[in-house]
């Protein structure tokens, strides 16, 4: 037994009021879906948080018509008054951020260390940050004339700040919204629909229908959406931008990730061990841009990989819901399944598996953070998406090669550069066909920052002045 | 020392190849780290007992132009029963002048009695006078010295100057156990306190040690996370154990828990000991003794029901 062992520090839940069942946020009110209702379950037990309505195409077009309706006034609010509700709705975000918090932790599985101190956080920066451009739009360079209604689907990864992401811009430039969160974690979004309340928004202006990817469908293919915006799969991405085609609606898509997190051996190298464990581990690696190709080169890799394991060892998996947890549970089982399907053929396609030894709960959908070694460029876990906490190995010897091997890959979201060497950090940037380039450091975000990707993670830019672009009939 | 780290102290330049050539220290990343650490939530069995770990750590010090013998009295005897059934701290720290009164407070207890020496805090004398003050300090009974770097010498670039130092007082040291200061807020940047630490260390340091806690910042948690990073590696390297004293600055028992976390998730186990870890404070010890009350009675005490000293 370690002498100093950390006693369960589990946060509240008394904060949270969950209600049995929950509907649609259609015109400002809820309202009953028309589907078969489905549950919500807590990933890290498996108990059913409550039923979600489920949005049929008939309670998607109302949706549709109610936000259609809205547009009309809130569209033609000064910018300076659509900035108060912003602002308004962005300090009630920071009053609840406890309860939004915990109950992010609850549906989604992620350690509560990171909903309060790091998505609760950006949400609240990112409606604060859009609300600053709502009566600045003249200087944004975009034009000032908003698109209309926005259809919005979002990912199960970030359930509230991907939410934000998509509401706050679309708001800010003067569209309405019909946004749709993930069937996995659908309950921050109708938390947030109780903010939007609060906030005493017009009604309309935001409308959260809930479902599965039929209802996303739905969403998609309205025609009187003006607008569609996308965070998922390639996958979906694909079957979206078919469905847009030639219908004139504007599209924004942001999809998957290979990121390449590149270490040389003149870097940082505790720091750098620090940004490998944050780009592949933080939130489970359910992150688009994980850090989930570590490229090393061959001169420090015993080195790193030792000092890699030691820390990966002190990682504390368990109960999303206490204080001192560093990685969570896994959303749900299909992605279990999906993380394990791969992870096997990695280890048949001749990579080396490595776990720490760690006890994981007995219920509940639960991943050991995993590193494989000795992996090729060839091997299916260097390729595809894992979307779970499970980096793969790779070694380079110069420079120019460490470019080639990150760039051989169909995605570019995000990548890392580790290096204390200024001019090759510049040298890497301009070469690196990602979105972002992170450089001694992984997974910064900032809402004045603008994201998005290269080839199949997506186009469109999310965050920043680029954001607005999104948003208005340029 | 294993024979590859035997020629780098042979000259100012080798010295300077060796240190430099340690991996760097992004600042950012290093504070981030610290920081993240500092969320750690530690209640209850685990507060209980890190608040127990934390005294039996503690170097208890005075260091003030006013001490006298009286005061050195008084706290040896708080460091011997600190009240309330705590366990006794690891060692008094004081002036050398004040060695004798110290040895003769604690004789027959397992207290170990530090000594600062080598014209604390500046550093600026002549090794002669640095080295016959760490000898006199020694033979008064002193079981550990704190000695401080020529911080002038370590900025300047002569790395064997401050390196020549240490392995002087070391010598003089005898049998005495022998501390290095950094003192780290003069330091400047992360990585001369990575540098420092491993300068100290092939010197033959027992112990490296933040701060004489006259200069600000003192022991801030990401500096004392790298000199935890380097204890470690150098163990790694050498097979030698260092051990680490953050002083300055820790006055709370949250400070005290804190620093206990990044030991237990930097170097881990085989540091949470009075061995290899102290915390150098005063003022520090009340508060972890009123902590320990309200854990054990579920109130807090006033402060007239701890001792002063």
């Amino acid at each position: 037994m370690a002498i100093f062992e950390y006693a369960p520090a589990p946060e509240s839940r008394d904060v949270v009021d969950l209600r049995s069942s929950y509907g649609l946020f259609v015109n400002g009110e809820f309202v009953e879906g028309s589907g078969k209702p489905f549950k919500t379950v807590n990933p890290a037990t498996e108990e059913t948080l409550a039923e979600v309505a489920t949005a049929t195409s008939d309670d998607v077009d109302r949706a549709v018509q109610a936000a259609r309706k809205a547009f009309g006034v809130w569209s033609a609010l000064p910018g300076s008054e659509r900035a108060k509700y912003l602002f308004r709705i962005a300090r009630i975000i920071q009053e609840r951020a406890r309860e939004l918090a915990v109950l992010e932790s609850l549906d989604n599985g992620k350690p509560i260390r990171e909903s309060r101190d790091f998505d609760l956080p950006q949400v609240a920066a990112h409606f604060f940050y859009y609300a600053g451009w709502a009566d600045k739009l003249e200087y944004a360079g975009f034009g000032m004339k908003p698109l209309g209604v926005a259809g919005q689907v979002i990912p199960w990864n970030f359930p509230l700040l991907m939410l934000a992401w998509k509401v706050a811009p679309a708001l800010a430039c003067g569209n309405t919204v019909v946004l749709k969160p993930a069937e996995t974690t659908p309950l921050t979004a109708l938390l947030f629909a109780d903010i939007c309340r609060q906030a005493e928004l017009p009604p309309g202006v935001v409308n959260i229908v809930t479902g599965a990817g039929e209802t996303g469908a739905a969403v998609v293919a309205h025609p009187d959406v003006d607008k569609v915006a996308f965070t998922g799969s390639t996958e979906v991405g694909r079957i979206i931008a078919r469905t847009v085609a030639g219908t004139g609606k504007k599209l924004t898509l942001e999809l998957g990730g290979k990121a390449a997190n590149i270490v040389f051996e003149d870097a940082a190298i505790d720091q750098a061990v620090e940004g490998i464990v944050n780009g592949i581990f933080f939130n489970q690696g359910h992150v688009c841009c994980a850090g989930s190709r570590l490229l090393v080169q061959e001169s420090i890799q015993d080195e790193l990989l030792a000092a890699l394991k030691r820390r990966v060892a002190t990682l504390r998996v368990g109960d999303p819901l206490d204080k001192n947890t560093d990685v969570g549970a896994v959303n749900s089982a299909e992605q279990l399944a999906k993380i394990r399907r791969l992870s096997e053929l990695g280890e048949s396609e001749g990579a080396e598996r490595w776990s720490p030894a760690c006890e994981l709960p007995e219920r509940g959908f639960w991943f050991p953070p995993t590193l494989f070694t000795g992996v090729a460029q060839s091997h299916t876990i260097a390729r595809e998406e894992v979307f779970g906490p499970v980096l793969s190995v790779l070694t380079f010897r110069t420079p120019a090669e460490a470019v080639e091997k990150a760039n051989n890959t169909p995605y570019g979201l995000s990548a890392g550069v580790w290096t204390e060497k200024g001019s090759r950090i510049l040298w890497m940037a301009e070469r690196l066909r990602a979105g972002v380039v992170w450089a001694n450091t992984f997974n910064k975000f900032d809402p004045a920052s603008p994201f998005g990707g290269y080839k199949e993670s997506g186009f469109g830019r999310e965050g920043g002045l680029h954001g607005l672009e999104a948003y208005l009939d340029v | 020392m294993t024979t590859s780290l035997a020629d780098v102290a042979s000259s100012d330049a080798a010295l300077r190849a060796f240190l430099h050539g340690l991996p760097g220290v992004d600042r950012v990343g290093a504070d981030q780290r610290a920081a993240m650490l500092g969320t750690r939530s530690i209640k209850t069995t685990a507060k209980a007992q890190a608040i127990d770990l934390a005294i039996s750590m503690v170097d208890l010090t005075t260091l003030e132009g006013a001490d006298t013998a009286g005061k050195v009295r008084a706290i040896c005897a708080k460091a011997v029963r600190p009240g309330g059934g705590a366990p006794s701290v690891a060692a008094v720290c004081v002036y050398p002048d004040l060695v004798a009164v110290a040895a003769e407070a604690l004789a027959g207890t397992p207290i170990k009695i530090a000594s600062v020496a080598t014209a604390f805090p500046s550093g600026r004398s002549t090794l002669d006078v640095k080295v016959a003050e760490t000898e006199r300090a020694v033979a008064d009974g002193a079981h550990e010295i704190d000695m401080v770097i020529d911080r002038g010498a370590f900025l300047s670039g002569r790395y064997k100057k401050v390196y020549d130092e240490i392995t002087a007082v070391k010598a003089a040291c005898g049998d005495a156990h022998l501390k290095v200061i950094l003192e780290t807020g003069e330091l400047a940047t992360y990585d001369n306190v990575r540098r420092a630490s491993w300068l100290a260390m092939l010197a033959g340091a027992d112990f490296i040690k933040t701060s004489t806690g006259k200069v600000s910042p003192a022991a801030t948690p990401p500096v004392t996370l790298i000199m935890l990073e380097a204890v470690r590696d150098f163990r790694s390297t050498t097979g030698r154990q260092v051990g680490v004293k953050p002083a300055g600055g820790i006055r709370t028992t949250k400070d005290a828990i804190k620093n206990l976390v990044l030991v237990n998730e930097t170097a881990g186990d085989d540091w949470l000991t009075p061995e290899w870890f102290r915390l150098g404070a005063s003022s520090l010890l009340n508060d972890l003794l009123m902590q320990r009350e309200k854990l054990a009675t579920g109130r807090y005490a006033g402060p007239d029901y701890f001792t002063l000293d």
